[in-house]
């Protein structure tokens, strides 16, 4: 599969020339491959949020490139505003952006942003608004009226009414109940397998991201500390630990119970999964 | 979009000016601001001049970061030169005169002595104020010096706390507007083109959402400060108690001594300062 999005040696430094001189990213290259979901994981301040926007071409690297499907995305920098209806970002409390009457029209922001026409438009936002699980009802109130996880709905069908090739998430599920973020996660997954979109998330949940993601990407003080499958990311338990991250808490019981000898394999990481694993131990 | 605010900005050093009494520093203050706008003689803008570099220097802020600092300035600086080089009618012969312009011995004097002047309160106050003094040490600095109000049931302590917490959110504020900036232009938003009235328009995507933090921060600012039971100033200690040092009373003495010299100047002509000098030697 072609590569959706690819960063190749970036580096950012703020502050160059001042005390608070600080490299956020130093020299780091990867590639997010087309209809995949990266997770990527990282203790607080390891650059993460900084890469985020880097990728829909916010900010610019000091040094480096970001291809979208091969082609720079700063080479035209007048068609910027193609680049980030094709790449969405949604932002760490995303719920902070909402600011029109309705939430039907605040959901129509990007999509007439980028000129599309008023059928288009609706059309895009009602199914936008069906992904994140907003109801007709809820379109029609005004988005200060809303719950802090329906906001959270509205912000991110904001983003996906744009209906982007390649969304970013940061920390999409933060702060909610556990149903809420399901509901939000499972929906972006339908979006992504309904378009075939690619699907970047900032996670601090091991949970969520050993659910969903397909590849893992670790950071560790602005640069790439591991990447691989959710398999082969979660068997380095200790490596994980020096990135002061942790395991699925799944994963951990099942250490405890080969430790115990109630089973033979630690390799459990979704729920899911350990259901299957302990009816088999069961059955024997 | 909002990235160069190091005009009153704080800058991190130990520089002397940076050890020195917040509270001396606020007269130091008062007195270089009179000293400032009332040299009128030369000799008087010379000891004015000698002093600001002295100020700069023992700030240890770097020259790059000073000069940055005044750059947003230039316009109104070049603008008051040129309106006090071409307006000033003086005595006596002008030193040219061609059409409409008349540009007068005196009028050159006074463009060079407002630019210094400019220059001098901009760089002096930046200097002894905003580069060196944190923002907290700032207002408990007016609250310590305002306090006698208190007698006069003037409430120091209130207005010093709202000034301190103003202060404080303006960088947090500052970072929410370019938070909201950028979750726009994710969405596409352009702030960028389009007509006058369009621009302005298209601030509203970013002051409402801005609006709404700021009264949802106040509110739980408020909150925050009540469980921890604030209730004004009454009996309230400080964390870090200011402490005034010898050197800092010398200073001050040396900023009186300064200003005594200016009043006296400004009473000296240039010549009788150099018949004066001759009589001496």
């Amino acid at each position: 599969m072609a590569n959706a999005l690819e960063i190749k040696n970036i580096s950012v430094i703020y502050g160059e020339g001042t005390p608070f001189r600080k490299a956020a990213l130093k020299n780091i290259s990867t590639a997010f491959p087309q209809g995949e979901i990266t997770g990527i994981i990282g203790h607080t301040g390891s650059g993460k949020s900084t890469l985020a926007s880097l990728l829909n071409g916010l900010s610019k690297a000091t040094e480096g490139e970001v291809l979208l499907f091969g082609e720079n995305i700063w080479a035209k920098p007048k068609e910027m505003k193609k680049i980030r209806s094709r790449v969405g970002l949604v932002f760490q409390y995303p719920e902070y952006q909402l600011f029109d009457e309705t939430v039907e029209s605040d959901i129509a922001f990007g999509p007439k942003n980028i000129g599309l026409d008023a059928e288009e438009i609706k059309s895009r936002v009602r199914l936008a608004a069906e992904f994140c699980g907003l109801s007709e009802k809820e379109l029609k109130r005004s988005p200060f009226e809303l719950s802090g996880g329906q906001k959270r709905r509205a912000a991110i069908a904001g983003v996906l009414a744009m209906r982007p090739e390649i969304i970013v998430l940061d920390e999409p599920a933060a702060g909610l109940d556990p149903k809420g973020r399901e509901e939000i996660l499972s929906g972006l997954v339908e979006y992504k397998n309904r378009y075939g979109a690619t699907l970047i998330i900032i996670s601090h949940s091991m949970e969520d991201i050993a659910k969903y993601a397909d590849r893992i990407l670790v950071m560790k003080d602005g640069e790439i500390y591991m990447q691989g499958t959710v398999e082969e990311i979660f068997i380095q338990a200790e490596r994980l630990f020096d990135a002061k991250l942790d395991l699925p808490q799944i994963t951990k019981l099942f250490i405890e119970l080969k430790k115990r000898g109630l089973c033979e394999s630690t390799d459990v990481y979704t729920v899911g999964y350990a259901k299957k694993e302990i009816q088999k131990n069961i059955t024997k | 979009m909002l990235k160069d605010v190091t005009f009153g900005q704080y800058y991190p050093g130990n520089s002397l000016l940076h050890r020195t009494d917040p509270r001396i520093k606020m007269l130091i203050l008062i007195e270089y601001l009179v000293l400032v706008l009332v040299a009128k003689s030369e000799l008087a803008a010379l000891i004015s001049l000698a002093f600001t570099a002295f100020l700069i220097a023992v700030s240890g802020v770097r020259l790059r970061v000073l000069i940055k600092s005044v750059k947003p300035l230039i316009f109104v600086l070049a603008f008051t030169a040129i309106i006090n080089l071409f307006f000033t009618v003086g005595e006596g012969e002008p030193l040219i005169e061609w059409s409409f312009i008349t540009v007068y011995s005196s009028g050159v004097r006074n463009a060079v002595m407002m630019l210094l002047r400019l220059l001098s309160l901009v760089l002096g106050t930046s200097v002894l104020i905003s580069f060196t003094t944190s923002p907290l040490e700032l207002t408990d600095a007016i609250e310590a010096l305002l306090s006698p109000l208190k007698k006069i049931k003037v409430p120091v302590h209130e207005f010093a706390m709202m000034m301190s917490i103003a202060l404080r959110f303006i960088p947090t504020l500052i970072e929410e507007t370019n938070k909201i900036i950028s979750a726009q232009k994710a969405r596409c938003a352009d702030f960028e083109s389009g007509k006058l009235l369009e621009r302005i328009k298209a601030l509203i995507p970013i002051l409402i959402p801005l609006f709404v933090s700021a009264v949802r921060r106040a509110e739980e600012l408020a909150d925050a400060m009540e469980c921890r039971c604030y209730n004004g100033g009454e009996g309230r200690t400080k964390l870090k108690a200011m402490k005034s040092r010898p050197t800092d009373y010398v200073f001050l003495f040396a900023a009186t001594v300064v200003t005594v010299a200016v009043f006296l100047a400004n009473r000296l002509q240039f010549s009788e300062i150099l018949t004066l000098c001759k009589a001496i030697f």
